[in-house]
């Protein structure tokens, strides 16, 4: 069985889990909308879904709106609080998901001006400087809770609050957060935030946008007025109840997961540290307790990871959408790493099912990896 | 018989068991749960696999090719995509659409939302019995019409357009044909090449697939093009971005493949259900099936029961799970739209039950169903003024109700 360090691409559903799912693929199958007893049932399971969804994240029920997933979730925040306002400044990080910076281009070619937030050497952005951007007076700033390459997490508290405080709008990206750092969106001050299930070992296919009353978000899909006319379409019921399945899950093995995560991380760390001439991104900066990303000056990722898989572990080259181009990513481009140590970056993220004999025996090959593919002359010097 | 008896198979349908075993064995650790996008090692390659033999059935079901089926998240994200995609991508030839006010909602609310952003919509009344008329529709095609859509089959009455026609005309307009097949695929068979269709939105759902997955064909010869409406990692060759749901997409295909096979053969059976139940309901007196007979699908069966209050009949039938309007929005009290449009009273169209036989439906079901609804109809109509006054000869559409 290969070892699997790629849980920010997608995690395995917790067999936990599919066991509440599997009653809605088999006999509850009603569709929620009708008032029948068959809908009744499953209208009864997405309300318990919702609450367990809100939980994770401290929030009222109503406030979840269900969608098909982190990235409609991240289009249905910016685009539909774009449709509720007149065209303006767009603010987004220099280290967003496609899933952020797409939209805001989409935005673009209607009238919106989009500002990109720069970040520092270590990815963080700095309450000073989002001071500056927030002066421009955006009508919406989209900046990750945590990112998907290097895992570093941003100060979304303290940047909403300068948000806040200049009335403008502030989304956070927290699809990577959730599950591996305790969120209270009441607290961070947040207006919407959005959550994946697949990374927190529930289902493909679902994820929510959780929205602060105060603000307006217009929907992206039209049509049966489900989710209180904020999302249309059947619910997925069997993957909602997985996801409020996987939440609470989540909420329970919190404080377990991120102390098993950070031991592991610096069990890997060291064991870099220890093959030397590698790179820890972001190092400086707080990070997400299961995520290592790192480079290796004159090696190829690609040739690497591929290497690596033949050996039975599965790590990404970057984020998993971006993983088949041949380019630096545009992360490490923005904390200004140099190409040539850009291109060999691997990402290693645990999950709930490693452990440290899959960190000993990933240095390991990593390891005979290094040394198969140095030039001969740096061999000598490593 | 285990009661309530489920006969609303066009609002959902079971996930057949053969399609829940597969898509179980792609979820946990255990099977193949890597992300489809995931190009650095086996997990990802095995998973993507899956999607692409997944996307491989669901073309084949409709004479399609593989790399014309955008995966989407049910049929109303693709009704959404083809409508709204397609209008913002030819907006500067012209911005005229045409569709029928018998289309779900799915097809009408993203028709008001471009009508909001400056593009004319036309709906066309349909015939009463639910068929689109082709002279009107080829009246109402103007220079500037960039689409037409026209469902396949009905979600209440169960009619089937004639696609083919329909595809036929708008292809020698030079008019894009997008069809919602969302309750017909799987039950009636389709050709997007014979049928001349350019979008068709398709769901897993209503065909004893997964909800929450569903999938957009798009043409490729002669290509059609639309806008994305889901920005991000630019999956599915840019139309519909993100991660997507593999064991959702395994299930669609698992589900459209095993219709392909059983598609006719269930058909018969089903329909020999629908001529039993409608056989014994049509002895009664005021009784009128609302929808053409002829050109409708298997499993529908749409009736107005004169005299008769709908929401009364529902409750006086517990033990059968049927709808009174599309489920999207039964739970309101307006007398369905679609009735309204075939010209039904709303006196009639509050008297509708739609009946939907499927799957798993069975003789001793239907049995019991004709029995159940004579007996509750007939109590329901002893109990009412209206139908003594009827039965004493008395013009109803005559009478001055005094107001109090």
């Amino acid at each position: 069985m290969p070892v699997y360090l790629d849980h920010n691409a997608t995690t395995p559903l917790d067999a936990a889990v599919l066991d509440t799912m599997m009653p809605f693929l088999r006999e509850q199958f009603g569709n929620p909308s009708s008032p029948h007893r068959f809908g009744r049932r499953t209208r009864a399971a997405i309300d318990a879904a919702r609450e367990q969804v809100a939980a994770l994240v401290k929030v009222h029920a109503s406030q979840v709106i269900f969608t098909s997933g982190g990235t409609e979730s991240n289009n249905l925040a910016i685009k539909g609080v774009a449709a509720a306002d007149e065209p303006g400044i767009l603010a987004i990080g220099a280290t967003e998901h496609p899933s952020v910076i797409e939209p805001a281009r989409a935005l673009a070619a209607h009238g919106w001006r989009v500002r990109e937030i720069t970040v520092d050497r270590e990815g963080r952005v700095h309450p000073e400087l989002f001071r500056e951007t927030i002066a421009a007076r955006p009508r919406l700033v989209s900046l990750m809770y945590a990112n998907n390459e290097t895992g570093v997490i941003q100060d979304v508290p303290a940047l909403a609050s300068v948000a806040r405080s200049q009335g403008v709008v502030f989304h956070t990206d927290a699809v990577q957060a959730a599950g591996k750092l305790a969120l209270d969106f009441p607290s961070s001050g947040v207006h919407l935030m959005s959550l994946s299930a697949h990374k927190l070992n529930g289902p493909q296919g679902v994820g929510a946008l959780v929205v602060d009353k105060a603000i307006e978000c217009r929907p992206l899909l039209h049509g049966g007025g489900q989710e209180r006319d904020r999302r249309s379409g059947t619910e997925n019921v069997a993957g909602i109840v997985g996801f409020g399945a996987a939440a609470s899950l989540a909420i329970d093995q919190m404080g377990v997961r991120t102390a098993h995560f950070m031991a592991l991380r610096t069990r890997l760390e060291s064991a870099l540290r220890a093959i030397g001439g590698v790179t820890i991104f972001g190092a400086g900066a707080n990070r997400l307790p299961n995520t290592v990303y790192f480079g290796l000056r004159d090696i190829d990722g690609e040739t690497l990871i591929l290497g690596l898989d033949r050996k039975g572990f599965a790590c990404a080259s970057g984020s998993a959408c971006g993983s088949v181009r041949h380019e630096p990513s545009h992360v490490l481009r923005a904390m200004q790493v140099e190409s040539d140590l850009a291109i060999g970056a691997i990402r290693v993220s645990f999950g709930a099912g490693n452990n440290e004999r899959d960190v000993d025996d990933f240095a390991a090959a990593l390891a005979a990896e290094i040394q198969r593919l140095r030039p001969p002359s740096r061999r000598r010097a490593v | 018989m285990k009661r309530p008896i489920y006969l609303d198979y066009s609002a959902t349908t079971p996930v057949d068991p053969r399609v829940a075993d597969k898509l179980c064995s792609y979820l946990t650790m255990d099977g193949d749960f890597g992300n489809a996008a995931s190009r650095s090692h086996t997990f990802g390659w095995r998973a993507e696999q899956a999607v692409e033999a997944a996307r491989a059935d669901v073309a084949a079901l409709i004479g399609a090719d593989p790399k014309e089926i955008v995966w989407t998240s049910g049929a109303t994200e693709a009704n959404n995509l083809a409508i709204k995609g397609a209008a913002h991508f030819y907006s500067k030839k012209g911005k005229h659409l045409i569709t029928c006010k018998t289309e779900h909602k799915a097809v009408l609310d993203p028709c008001r939302q471009l009508e909001r952003e400056g593009f004319e919509v036309t709906y066309l009344d349909p015939e009463s019995n639910g068929l689109v008329d082709l002279g009107k529709l080829a009246a109402a095609i103007r220079p500037d019409t960039i689409l037409v859509s026209i469902m396949h089959v009905n979600n209440e009455i169960g009619v089937i357009q004639d696609v083919a026609a329909i595809g036929a005309l708008c292809r020698e307009k030079g008019v894009l044909f997008h069809s919602d097949a969302a309750q017909s695929a799987g039950k009636v068979p389709i050709d997007v090449n014979g049928m001349n269709i350019d979008l068709l939105s398709l769901s897993a759902h209503k065909i004893y697939g997964p909800k929450g997955i569903g999938a957009l064909y798009v043409r490729r010869k002669p290509r059609v093009r639309i806008e994305a409406q889901i920005h991000g990692g630019g999956h599915e060759r840019g139309m519909r971005s993100g991660t997507l749901a593999t064991h959702q997409c395994v299930g669609m295909g698992e589900a459209y493949r095993i219709a392909r096979e059983e598609m006719a053969a269930e058909g018969e059976r089903i329909r020999v259900l629908r001529d039993r139940l409608f056989g014994a309901l049509k002895e009664m007196p005021e009784v009128y099936v609302n929808g053409d007979l002829d050109h409708r699908v298997a499993g529908n069966l749409n009736i107005s029961f004169n005299f008769v209050e709908g929401e009364s009949l529902i409750m006086a039938l517990k033990d059968i799970a049927v709808s009174s309007g599309s489920a999207c929005t039964s739970a309101s009290l307006e007398p369905s739209y679609v009735l309204r449009a075939l010209g039904r009273n709303d006196e009639l169209a509050h008297s509708s039950i739609r009946f939907t036989i499927g799957r798993f439906t069975t003789t001793e079901e239907i049995d019991f169903t004709a029995r159940l609804v004579r007996e509750k109809v007939n109590k329901l109509r002893e109990l009412s003024p209206l139908w003594e006054m009827y039965q004493e000869g008395v013009d109803l559409s005559k009478v001055q109700w005094a107001a109090h």
